[in-house]
């Protein structure tokens, strides 16, 4: 009988393993697990840190230890054990590469599987790669381009070393070190990330890209990401991540920091595929992440993010509108589908005149996860003219998941102007149906659908990212419609 | 070519059809009429392979090929197409992406290559000039806030880009006003060829001064009753269903 069903279609991607889970075996040189005041110096050590970086990294790692995990989320998860995790692991080879000729082929054949192959990545003319491979940058590439503008784009801990004044006068002004229990974890024992800056009335011509990647089993990743648009300037960046299957959690917490100055843009687009667990919920990776952007005056922020991956999401990139006439942007799609849960949404804290915020989220869930949507629109009182625009849409697929929508408002001035939307809908049998009477089967009826419920927000992905999200988008969600 | 034996269909352990018997030849029009609640919509949404209705009975042949578990994508490869009475709205997926989609999916699944872009924006072009569609309209979100009559003359455009062997004509006359009605029917006339053939299902005569049967089949408690020429349907229009009821009856 040729007639495949719905049911057949759900065992078939039930069965199907996670498409990016191998594992390379690169020899790491990993520190011992656990977590004291030692090994946040161990880590300051090893990346030949100057001395106010260990001691600001100390000061978060007692702040931390004050702390208390939060549990206001609306996830459910064991908790991770902080002294069963070990916090710094890089590859063997500490040279920095000339060609790819030195790079290690095995770590070549992971990008390879990846889809990233940085062979492919140089030949795609107008991206510079900042790869992370467990932690430390391997290769960086157009790096001589960005130069001659005065870009700087390589790893923090070469900016902390080639760069300490850059660093040391924007580091945690957007998300100081108590901020909270995840960002002071990640203060105290940041390994790796990203650091980019942008000079006065430079345009970067070109996307600015960084995949990250978890490799080394039972390792935290702790990114930690800075990027400084000077005045006037423009930069766009991609962030896009990948991670392998394992069994235990892997818990992944970052900080990204984004400092727009008077009159500049910074564009920061995220693709998120970690490894969401399999089909009975077990494993995959914990991504608790503190993202925010501060703008001056005039200045814009824009985020936009596609979330498919992860067992566990908790991520509220967010916008400082301190500056007059400054504005905001989030534009989110967020996947769950069989145990995944994520509580992810935004921040809009307008503090200047006239400044602007635009809010789109699609939450789209499928199996048995639960996917809320928490926002914070907060209008200070010297906001004068502030606007927010918000619209929240989720969409179900099947009789088992859940969609949650948590606006919060918050307006100490009466001339703001703020409008919220909220929509739910379910794809349906006779959508369905429609598209397979016209010849598309029932796996690519359901990737059409969801992608014209997401088209907004795709629309904001550069290009070539957009093709990898609506490709991400099928393989997730493939699989769930009643 | 399309060739229906003996078919008893149900929905919800609820006899619909009692014994369809019907063979559509290339180059065919037939219509099929009847009151509200024959079975007529049932009939071609089984046709098409809608998986709601159980099939107890019975055969449906397409160029002598037994049918009746195909799935409806499968179907559609064949060369079937449903003209919905109520077409369903995608919101975010223009006119133009899905019906890329739906020819791309049909040559894949025949062996073909996609169509090239090229070729493609062409036929789109001629096709939508045909059914005098706004350029406009190409990139809408698809039925999303179509009128009835936009709404069926998309079903139309579908079926011209799709160049079906058979084409199942479900109520496409509710909805329009005369104008749609005339350009729809216009664009279904120029599109008819001795390859294939057009199913029209109506309550009304009215689509069928436009669309001319060869054959006129009146379908009432899931039985075709009556068939007869396109006079059938004048006859019809005239002294109502009931008229057949009583010869029945009788």
């Amino acid at each position: 009988m040729s007639k495949y069903t719905e049911d057949d279609l759900k065992v078939e991607l039930e069965n199907k393993e996670y498409e990016y889970g191998f594992f390379t075996d690169i020899e790491s040189e990993t520190f011992p697990i656990g977590l004291n005041e030692d090994i946040v110096r161990a880590i300051s050590k090893k990346k030949e840190e100057p001395q106010w970086m260990t001691d600001w990294r100390i000061e978060a790692f007692r702040a931390w230890t004050e702390m208390e995990e939060p549990e206001w989320a609306n996830v459910n998860y064991e908790k991770p054990d902080f002294q069963a995790i070990s916090y710094y692991s890089a590859p063997k080879k500490k040279d920095k590469y000339e060609s790819l000729d030195e790079v290690d082929p095995e770590l070549l054949e992971t990008f390879k599987k990846l889809g990233i192959s940085l062979d492919e990545q140089k030949k795609l003319a107008g991206v510079a790669m900042d790869i992370v491979v467990d932690s430390v940058s391997v290769a960086t590439t157009f790096k001589k381009t960005l130069a001659e503008k005065g870009i700087i784009f390589c790893s923090i801990s070469e900016a902390i070393r080639e760069y300490p004044e850059l660093v040391q006068k924007y580091i945690g002004t957007v998300v100081p070190q108590k901020d909270n229990f995840y960002a002071a974890l990640n203060s105290a024992v940041f390994s790796d990330g990203s650091f980019c800056y942008i000079p006065k009335g430079v345009k970067c011509p070109m996307e600015l890209s960084t995949y990250f990647r978890i490799n080394q089993g039972g390792t935290g990743q702790f990114e930690r990401t800075l990027v400084i648009a000077d005045e006037g300037s423009y930069v766009s960046y991609l962030e896009g991540c990948t991670a392998p299957s394992r069994d235990e959690n892997q818990l992944h917490a970052a900080v990204v920091e984004l400092i727009a100055l008077d009159d500049a843009e910074i564009k920061y687009s995220t693709v998120q595929n970690w490894y969401p667990g399999n089909k009975e919920g077990k494993g995959g990776v914990f991504n608790f992440v503190t993202k925010r952007g501060l703008c001056e005056k005039n200045a814009k922020i824009s985020w936009t993010q596609v979330e498919t991956g992860s067992a566990v999401t908790w991520k509220y990139p967010s916008c400082v509108l301190k500056g007059d006439n400054s504005i905001g942007e989030f534009y989110s799609i967020a996947v769950t589908n069989n145990f995944q849960q994520a509580d992810t949404g935004t921040k809009m804290i307008h503090l200047g005149k006239n400044t602007k915020s635009t809010i789109i989220s699609k939450g789209i869930s499928a199996g048995k996860s639960q996917n809320s949507y928490r926002g914070l629109v907060q209008i200070s009182s010297r906001a004068d003219n502030a606007r927010n625009f918000s619209q929240c849409d989720s969409l179900l697929m099947g009789n088992n998941c859940g969609a949650h929508t948590f606006p919060y408002i918050e307006s100490k001035n009466t001339s703001a102007k703020i409008e919220h939307e909220a929509t739910t809908s379910k794809i349906g049998e006779d959508q369905v149906f429609y598209c397979n009477q016209r010849g598309i089967p029932t796996e690519k009826a359901i990737a059409l659908i969801v992608n014209g419920f997401s088209k907004e927000v795709l629309n904001k992905l550069p290009m070539e990212f957009a093709v990898e999200a609506q490709k991400l988008l099928e393989i997730s969600l493939e699989g769930s419609v009643g | 070519m399309l060739n229906i034996k003996n078919l008893h269909a149900s929905v919800e352990d609820k006899e619909i059809l009692k014994g369809i018997n019907l063979e559509i030849k290339a180059g065919e029009v037939h219509a099929i009429m009847g009151p509200n609640g024959a079975g007529k919509s049932t009939l071609s949404s089984i046709i098409a392979g809608n998986e709601n209705y159980e099939v107890s009975e019975g055969e449906i042949f397409l160029d002598g090929e037994e049918i009746s578990e195909f799935a409806p994508e499968e179907r559609a490869h064949k060369g079937i197409f449903l003209s919905f009475q109520y077409p369903v709205e995608i919101p975010g997926v223009s006119v133009t992406n899905f019906i890329k989609t739906a020819i791309n999916e049909s040559r894949k699944a025949n062996g073909q290559e996609e169509m090239p872009a090229n070729e493609m924006l062409k036929k789109i072009r001629e096709k939508s000039e045909l059914l005098e569609m706004d350029r406009k309209f190409l990139s809408r979100s698809l039925n999303e806030g179509f009128s009835g009559g936009e709404k069926k003359r998309n079903e139309i455009f579908q079926m011209a880009m799709l160049e079906p062997k058979i084409a199942i004509l479900d109520e496409t006359d509710s909805g329009l006003d005369i104008d749609a009605l005339r350009i729809v029917a216009n664009g279904v006339n120029k599109l008819k060829n001795e390859n294939n053939a057009v199913l029209v299902i109506t309550h009304y005569q009215r689509l069928l001064d436009y669309i001319v049967p060869d054959f006129v089949h009146v379908l009432m408690d899931g039985k075709i009753v009556k068939s007869g020429d396109a006079s059938l349907a004048l006859e019809l229009e005239e002294k109502g269903y009931d008229w057949i009821k009583q010869e029945q009856e009788a």
